[in-house]
């Protein structure tokens, strides 16, 4: 019961970076491979904000999600609208070139050594109803689920979301009803990397901070995402618990799966999800008219 | 009758291909103007033109003035272009669509437009929940009209609102058309390929012929004129 609670906590953080990963797809088509390195170096702001400079936790934390917001926006405007009307191809090598980009200006800002990071919750346990959770893995599931639904309710609820959503499907009629379909897209990005931050910060405390911190997070993220249905928002968190906790309990129960098995796992999960039924749980198969 | 939207020597391309090669057309206030012509003459790239959808060149002005480039900022202008193929958002409610037809409008009064305009189309009450792509064909025409409607256009674009739909459901189509035309007073520019059916809707009309304008006139005149019928309208 542990396990799955802390696998929760874990699958919070892998929803709310495979929802920014769906967030893009939807929005631009491709798989935002860079999605894991954006989230690292919101996570060295934050961490930068309160070593270097001493700020307190939930200040640096809500600074680090607006600077985000508008990093990921302003890549989209500078690198991404760009190549965006081309070949698939042509936006993913620049993804691609983004997270190679990213991780090096993060060795060479911050150095490559590995740092420990302190959580905002306590770092005692607690028992609820006979079984004993930390209040990290609590904090966790709490943060990471507050963010997502909040974003829901931006989507379902606002005008902007709406927007936002007609943007993404149907650029094309967006644009005969007045919507500005590119910046709806760079909003897109914009809370994609805000997503990624929560995700960076939240895992930070247990993985440590280096520049790799949030690269096996990726594929576990994006393995949650394509169980969930890339296109599907609802796919990508429950996809995301489901990795967590089925991670978790798998390492625990089966013998031979230790943590380093993990991420093949993971993988795994990926290629059978893509032979068997690539639209996910949730998602909507694709029909090409011929 | 001043001219709500003036064309003068319009031209359009798809790439190396010319499709518009000198168009020119006025719409007056509170007129409704039928554009004609077999395939590939350029009526629906005469629409795509006004709203901005292809790249184009040449003279146009819309109440006076120039029209801006961009789809939203014509739009924003005052112009509801409902394309070919309805263009519902298929993946989100009826009720969302509508509400999206009003996404350029800053007043408050659009939650009385939604009742207003769904009195024309009582049945998108009931189905106000339901997602537009499983309507159809001509529960999406008439979904696309609505939601032009909410926008409060002073000119609607329509093109070809007879694809795929049967008679009677064209026929009721147009039925209210007309209906928005005299109780709203609302301009519109319909590119059709039935001229009979365009012509019993509109006062005026234009022919096209290889991007450019062949022959125009009141229907009236187009429909007594006997030669003009025969090579031009089909009929």
């Amino acid at each position: 019961m542990q396990q799955v609670v802390s696998g929760l906590a874990s699958g919070g953080i892998y929803g709310s970076l495979a929802l920014a990963l769906v967030l893009i797809h939807r929005a631009t088509g491709v798989i935002n491979f860079a999605q894991g390195e954006m989230a690292t170096f919101s996570t060295y702001i934050a961490w930068s904000l309160t070593t270097n400079h001493g700020w307190s936790y939930w200040p640096a934390f809500v600074v680090t999600l607006v600077v985000s917001f508008l990093g990921g926006a302003a890549l989209h405007q500078s690198i991404i609208r760009p190549v965006e009307g081309g070949s698939v191809v042509r936006v993913v090598i620049v993804t691609i070139g983004l997270l190679l980009a990213l991780n090096g200006l993060i060795t060479w800002i911050w150095s490559g050594e590995v740092r420990a990071v302190e959580s905002p919750f306590p770092s005692d346990t607690m028992s609820i109803a006979g079984v004993t959770v930390s209040w990290q893995d609590i904090g966790t599931i709490i943060v990471s689920l507050s963010t997502v639904g909040l974003l829901w309710v931006l989507f379902q609820f606002t005008k902007l979301g709406l927007a936002m959503r007609a943007a993404a499907t149907n650029p094309a009629e967006a644009r005969l009803v007045g919507v500005r379909v590119t910046s709806m897209l760079a909003i897109g990005w914009g809370l994609a990397a805000l997503l990624g931050a929560v995700a960076g910060l939240l895992a930070a405390p247990s993985l440590f901070l280096d520049p790799t911190m949030m690269q096996a997070v990726l594929i576990y993220s994006f393995a949650a995402a394509v169980l969930g249905g890339i296109d599907s928002p609802v796919g990508a968190v429950v996809g995301g618990l489901i990795i967590g906790v089925g991670l978790n309990l798998l390492g625990t129960y089966v013998d031979f799966v230790g943590s380093d098995l993990r991420l093949p796992a993971a993988l795994l999960v990926i290629l059978v999800v893509l032979l068997v039924r690539p639209q996910g749980l949730f998602g909507k198969p694709e029909v090409k008219r011929v | 009758m001043s001219s709500l939207l003036e064309l003068e020597g319009v031209q359009a391309h798809y790439g190396p291909v010319q499709a518009l090669r000198d168009v020119s057309l006025t719409v007056g206030e509170g007129e409704v103007v039928a554009v004609l012509g077999a395939n590939g003459a350029g009526k629906t790239t005469t629409l795509r033109a006004i709203s901005s959808t292809v790249k184009r060149s040449g003279e146009l002005r819309f109440a006076g003035k120039r029209l801006p480039a961009g789809p939203e900022a014509v739009a924003r202008a005052g112009i509801a272009h409902v394309p070919e193929g309805r263009g519902t958002f298929t993946e989100l409610s009826v009720l969302e669509n509508l509400r999206l037809g009003a996404y350029a409008r800053r007043d408050r009064e659009v939650k009385g437009d939604i009742a207003r305009v769904t009195g024309y189309f009582p049945w998108i009450e009931r189905r106000a929940g339901q997602s537009a792509g499983t309507l159809s064909g001509g529960e999406q025409q008439m979904l696309a009209l609505a939601r032009a409607l909410m926008a409060r256009p002073r000119l609607l674009l329509l093109d070809e609102p007879s694809l795929g739909l049967a008679p009677l459901v064209v026929r009721e189509i147009f039925r209210i058309v007309r209906e928005l035309n005299e109780q709203e007073g609302l301009a519109v520019l319909v590119v059709e390929q039935d001229a009979r059916l365009a012509l019993g809707a509109a006062a005026r009309a234009y022919v096209l012929e290889v991007g450019q304008v062949a022959v125009t006139g009141t229907s009236a005149e187009l429909r007594d004129n006997e030669s003009v019928r025969r090579s031009y309208l089909g009929y």
